[in-house]
């Protein structure tokens, strides 16, 4: 299975990432187990910056060879920044989902909205639950 | 837990996603799909396509038996040693599957037909080859392997003694030879070179490390579909099945009208299509950003269509389909993909040959 899971990331039930950035805002990705689940991905679709996109909404699309699926936003806000390397190199999603595959940076309406979110144990306990 | 080939094993081994395949338990691929892609565009790969049926056909009326359950005539197999693509079709023209026949002898012939359609297709065979005296031997005992790319030919060649390696590169493209217990073909499902191997089942282990000991890297079934679909090449249960004929399915190439007075099932059917077809299978290629998939809605200037497969390409970085669309549509097409139409033209099929992109981007 997936290396160590990140530490100093947050995470969803469905296989995105959050990371807490030092201007309060977040950066947000898939997981390696994601990317490894949906196999070469050729074709990222990303929201323009100033989307507002509420907790769960479907805010991108990442297609791979096999299929499309959908991003869910973890959180509140306005995105501020996608990842445009993408858009010619969407296979920085298999190399490195944690770093240079990262989709999309978000200013936070409200602090509180990262509630909910799993850590680093809680992701792994969850994929230890779909492999069974 | 679905059927196994008898390279299973080897598949775990060897880190594949296994995926269910029809009932049958197969890789998808061996870590990279796009890898496995390239591979055999620029190299050589080898499938395991053991799921497959393989039928021997044999009977002093095999030739005549043939010539009226098949769509193309195996009178074009002038002498032992060729193979023919062929629809088998019902009485309404709907296409039972697509095949390859092969004359291996004066009276001897054998059938490879998709692993879906397999006990189908024996029944009816049977139950038709009776009247003929043609007797009907499922080949269970056989694996199949399938090696393909611009190095296959020398990477099988190198496996063969001396005079058998003549024997293979000596082989025309369709033609096929019974090297001692293995059956060689030049044939395959990828656009490239190649040959497709049947041999016992107990064989196929060391010839599948022997091949890897060559060079040759597994590939698995989505680099073997996205190699068919950019080769141009049909799709038992996506381009094709019973609700259409060859014609609405792009295969009226494979149709043998003449002489006009061989009886084929579905004949008749067909000779209607082909006179007055509702609908045509084309080519596309998506002029926007995204990915076309099966079973989008296509719209054209003479009413909607649908994409019977799609995906990446990835020989032309693009997304390309099939798609069945109403006789005599125009270039310019949009697609629905997610909700949004998107613009893409049609294109002559194939996509790619041999390597190189055979349209304009």
């Amino acid at each position: 299975m997936s290396d160590k899971l990140p530490d100093d990331l947050h995470y969803t039930k469905s296989h995105e990432w959050v990371r807490t950035l030092p201007d309060g805002g977040v950066e947000i990705g898939i997981t390696d187990h994601a990317q490894q689940a949906l196999g070469d991905l050729v074709f990222v679709e990303l929201p323009e910056p100033g989307r507002r996109v509420a907790p769960g909404e479907s805010c991108a699309v990442v297609e791979s060879v096999k299929a499309a699926s959908d991003i869910y936003s973890p959180v509140g806000g306005v995105v501020i920044a996608s990842n445009a390397a993408l858009a010619t190199t969407p296979e920085l999603l298999n190399q490195a989902p944690y770093g240079a595959g990262w989709l999309m940076r978000i200013a936070l309406d409200d602090q509180g909205a990262r509630q909910g979110l799993l850590d680093a144990d809680g992701y792994a306990a969850l994929l230890a639950e779909e492999q069974n | 837990m679905g059927l196994k080939t008898p390279l299973y094993d080897t598949h775990v081994r060897e880190s594949a996603k296994l995926v269910d395949f029809g009932g049958w338990d197969l890789p998808l691929h061996y870590g990279s799909q796009l890898d496995e892609h390239h591979a055999v565009r620029r190299a050589a790969g080898v499938f395991d396509v053991s799921h497959m049926g393989v039928l021997d056909l044999a009977g002093t009326r095999a030739r005549e038996f043939l010539r009226s359950l098949l769509a193309n005539d195996v009178a074009k197999l002038t002498a032992p040693g060729r193979g023919l693509y062929s629809c088998m079709l019902r009485d309404d023209g709907g296409v039972l599957d697509d095949l390859i026949v092969y004359r291996r002898g004066e009276t001897e012939y054998r059938l490879v037909v998709n692993a879906g359609t397999r006990d189908k297709d024996r029944d009816w065979i049977r139950a038709r080859a009776a009247a003929y005296e043609v007797t009907v031997e499922e080949r269970t005992d056989l694996a199949l392997l399938a090696v393909q790319g611009p190095a296959a030919r020398d990477a099988v060649a190198t496996l063969l003694p001396p005079p058998q390696r003549e024997v293979l590169l000596g082989l025309g493209v369709f033609a096929c030879a019974d090297l001692g217990s293995w059956f060689l073909a030049r044939t395959g499902y990828t656009g490239e070179d190649g040959f497709e191997i049947a041999l016992p089942a107990v064989e196929v282990q060391a010839l599948w490390e022997s091949l890897r000991a060559a060079g040759v890297r597994p590939a698995g079934l989505g680099a073997r579909d996205s190699l068919r679909l950019e080769a141009g090449l049909s799709l038992y249960g996506s381009e094709l099945d019973e609700a259409h004929d060859p014609i609405a399915s792009g295969l009226a190439w494979t149709v043998a009208f003449d002489p006009v007075e061989r009886r084929f099932v579905g004949r008749d059917a067909v000779e209607r299509a082909r006179s007055a077809s509702p609908a045509q299978l084309v080519g596309l290629l998506l002029e926007e950003r995204g990915i076309l998939r099966s079973h989008q809605i296509v719209t054209t200037d003479r009413g909607r269509g649908e994409t019977t497969s799609g995906g990446f390409a990835p020989t032309l970085g693009r997304s390309i389909a099939l798609a069945r669309v109403p006789a005599g549509s125009g270039m310019q097409v949009s697609v629905e993909i997610r909700g949004k139409a998107v613009a893409a033209r049609t294109v002559k099929t194939p996509f790619v040959r041999h390597g190189r992109p055979l349209i304009n981007l």
